[in-house]
C-alpha cells in the first residue's frame, strides 16, 4: 500500500493549520475590536466560505490563481511558478475553507474573555503583547484549542476546494479524500475501504486527543 | 502626593463632568450605580479616555486633552483593584505577585520585594495556590499585594467588598484600612456603602449622574448632604418636599407639618431628618403623631409616624434602640424634630 496520501494530507492540514492559527486568531482579535458595522460586514464576509460549497471556493481560487488570471498569471510571469496543480495548492484550499471555523471559535472564546484581566494587568505595567500571549490566549485556551482541532479535522477532510485546485496525480497531489474518490470511482473497492479506515483513525485518535485535553484542562481549573 | 481630575466625557446619553482634588488621603466616590463613579477611576487609569480635561497624580499629568498628553495605562502607575479582584486564574499566587512586580528591571530586587510583600500579607504559605483555590479574603490581600509591589503612585480601589459575604466585609475592611494607612498617599475608593466609606475614607465625593453633587471631609458630607440624592446616600430616609412659609417657618408637604427653620436658601427644595435624629418628648417642631407602623430590626425598632389628623402622605420612620421604644409604645407619641438636625436640600 502506497502511503503518500497519508503523507500528503497531513503535511497540507498541519501547514494551513499553523498559518490559520496565528491568522485566524489576529483577525478575531482585530475584529473584535472594529465598529459594528465594520464588524458586521467583515463577518459575514470572512464566514461565507463556511457556508459556501467546496466546489465555489475551489471555483473562485481558480479564478484568481488560474494560470491565465490575475494572481496565477503574475507569478507564472515573475517567479515562474504555477499556482495550481502541485501539492502546496491545496493549502490554497484548506486555509480557505478552514478559516471560518478558527475565526469563528477564537472570537467566540476572546468574547467571553474578562477585559477587567487586561485593565489589571496593564495598570501594573505589563506589556499588551505579555497580556495578550500569557493572560488573554491561557484564558481563551479551550475555545482556541478546539477550533485548531476542528480546523484541523476538517483540513484533513478537504476535498471538494482540494480538488479542483490541484487535481488527483497518484504521487504528487493524491490526499486521503481524492483517493477514496478515485479509487471508488476506478471500482477498487478494497482499497478505498483501507483508506476509509485509516480515515476513521485518524479521526478517532484525534477527537480522543480533544476530549483528553479538555479533562485535563477542566481538571486544572477546577481547583479545590 | 496629590490628585487633581477636570474631565468630561459624554457618552450617549449621559454625560460624566468631575472635577476632584486630594492630597495624601482616602477620598471616597460615593454615588449609587451607573453614577460615573467606576468610570471615573476608569478615566483615571487611563482604560477610558476622557473627551477633556486634565488628569494629574504627583504633579505628573497623565492626561492632558489640550497639550494632547495621554499616558498608557501601562506608564500611568496607578494601582487600580477591581471588584473581582481580576487575579490571573492561570497563575499562581506567586505568579500573580510577580507579574505586578514586573517593571523593577533588576532580577534581585525584583524577587525580593516579591517575597517581602508575600511576607506581609501572610501569602506565602500559598505561594503555589491558584486564584481559583482561594477563599475571598485570601484573593483580596492577593490582589492588594500584588498592586502594592508595583509601586503606585495612588490606589484606586473599585467597590473593594462587594463581591464578599457580609461577615468577612468588617475583616477586611480593618486589613484594607491598614493597608490604606501603611501606603500612605492618595487613595480613591469608589463605593455605595456609606457605612463602608465613612469607616474608611476622610473626604467624600457624592456622585450622582456624571456629576460630583457634594464634596468635603466626611464629617461636612454627613452634616450637611446638600442635595436630595447626597441625603439618600449617606442614609437620610425621611425626605419631604417643601413650601417655603416665610417668617422661619416651611411646611414639610408630604409630612404635613409646618417646621421652624433657620434661614433656608432660596433653591431649598426639600427638607430631610436622619430617622435617629428625631427625640421623644415636647419641644421645638413638637407633634403629637400616631403609629402606623412598628418594625423590629435585629437591634433596634423602627416606628413610623404621621402627625395625627393630618394629610401626611408619607410617614416618618424614627429609629432607637429597643429598650427605648419598650418604655415609650404607645398608639400615640409626642416627638419632635429638632431644627438643628434638618437637611435642607437642593433637588
Amino acid at each position: 500500500m502506497d502511503w503518500f496520501p497519508l503523507f500528503n494530507s497531513i503535511r497540507i492540514a498541519a501547514i494551513s493549520t499553523v498559518i490559520i492559527f496565528f491568522v485566524g486568531i489576529f483577525a478575531a482579535y482585530y475584529i473584535a475590536k472594529t465598529p459594528r458595522l465594520v464588524k458586521g460586514v467583515l463577518d459575514v464576509f470572512l464566514t461565507l466560505p463556511l457556508v459556501l460549497p467546496p466546489t465555489v471556493v475551489g471555483y473562485l481560487l481558480l479564478r484568481v490563481l488560474g494560470p491565465k488570471r490575475i494572481i496565477g498569471a503574475w507569478f507564472l510571469k515573475v517567479f515562474g511558478l504555477k499556482l495550481t496543480m502541485t501539492w502546496w495548492s491545496a493549502i490554497f484550499a484548506t486555509t480557505v475553507v478552514i478559516f471560518p471555523l478558527m475565526y469563528r471559535t477564537a472570537r467566540g472564546a476572546f468574547e467571553s474573555f474578562d477585559e477587567t484581566l487586561a485593565y489589571s494587568a496593564q495598570s501594573l505595567g505589563l506589556s499588551n503583547t505579555y497580556i495578550f500571549w500569557r493572560i488573554r490566549m491561557p484564558y481563551c485556551r479551550q475555545g482556541i484549542l478546539a477550533g485548531t482541532v476542528l480546523a484541523f479535522a476538517r483540513a484533513l477532510g478537504e476535498y471538494g476546494a482540494t480538488s479542483m485546485i490541484c487535481g488527483y496525480t497518484p504521487g504528487r497531489t493524491a490526499t486521503i479524500s481524492t483517493t477514496v474518490y478515485q479509487l471508488w470511482r476506478t471500482n477498487d473497492d478494497g482499497m478505498a475501504f483501507r483508506w476509509v479506515l485509516v480515515n476513521l483513525a485518524i479521526s478517532f485518535v484525534v477527537l480522543l486527543a480533544v476530549n483528553m485535553l479538555e479533562k485535563r484542562t477542566g481538571r486544572q481549573k477546577g481547583g479545590a | 502626593m496629590s490628585i487633581f481630575v477636570d474631565i468630561e466625557k459624554n457618552l450617549g446619553s449621559f454625560h460624566l463632568k468631575v472635577k476632584l482634588e486630594a492630597g495624601d488621603e482616602t477620598l471616597a466616590l460615593l454615588g449609587a450605580s451607573g453614577s460615573g463613579k467606576s468610570m471615573t477611576l476608569k478615566c483615571i487609569a487611563g482604560i477610558e479616555k476622557p473627551d477633556r480635561g486634565r488628569i494629574e497624580v504627583d504633579d505628573v499629568v497623565l492626561f492632558d486633552s489640550e497639550k494632547h498628553i495621554n499616558l498608557t495605562p501601562q506608564q500611568r502607575h496607578t494601582g487600580l483593584m477591581f471588584q473581582n479582584y481580576a487575579l490571573f486564574p492561570n497563575m499562581t499566587v506567586l505568579q500573580n505577585i510577580r507579574a505586578g512586580a514586573s517593571r523593577e528591571p533588576d532580577k534581585k530586587k525584583r524577587e525580593a520585594a516579591v517575597t517581602a510583600v508575600m511576607d506581609s500579607f501572610g501569602l506565602t504559605p500559598l505561594a503555589n495556590h491558584l486564584p481559583s483555590q482561594l477563599s475571598g479574603g485570601q484573593q483580596q490581600r492577593t490582589a492588594l499585594a500584588r498592586i502594592l509591589v508595583s509601586n503606585p503612585r495612588i490606589l484606586l480601589l473599585d467597590e473593594p467588598f462587594s463581591a464578599l459575604d457580609n461577615h468577612l466585609r468588617f475583616r477586611l475592611e480593618q486589613e484594607v484600612r491598614q493597608t490604606i494607612a501603611d501606603f500612605g498617599k492618595t487613595v480613591l475608593l469608589v463605593s455605595h456603602d456609606r457605612d463602608e466609606v465613612f469607616r474608611l475614607s476622610d473626604s467624600i465625593a457624592i456622585v450622582n449622574d456624571g456629576t460630583i453633587e457634594a464634596f468635603g471631609t466626611k464629617a461636612e458630607v454627613f452634616a450637611r448632604p446638600q442635595t436630595r440624592k447626597g441625603a439618600m446616600l449617606t442614609g437620610c430616609k425621611n425626605i419631604s418636599k417643601l413650601e417655603c412659609l416665610g417668617a422661619g417657618q416651611i411646611r414639610a408637604t408630604d409630612w404635613d407639618m409646618v417646621l421652624d427653620v433657620p434661614m433656608v436658601s432660596p433653591d431649598t427644595r426639600a427638607v430631610g431628618i436622619r430617622m435617629h435624629d428625631i427625640r421623644p418628648g415636647q419641644g421645638k417642631n413638637g407633634f403629637r403623631c400616631q403609629v402606623v407602623e412598628e418594625i423590629e430590626n435585629p437591634f433596634s425598632y423602627t416606628v413610623m409616624l404621621k402627625p395625627v389628623n393630618s394629610a401626611c402622605s408619607c410617614p416618618i420612620g424614627w429609629e432607637m434602640e429597643k429598650y427605648v421604644w419598650q418604655k415609650l409604645r404607645a398608639p400615640e407619641v409626642s416627638v419632635c424634630l429638632p431644627p438643628e438636625s434638618l437637611l435642607f436640600l437642593k433637588e
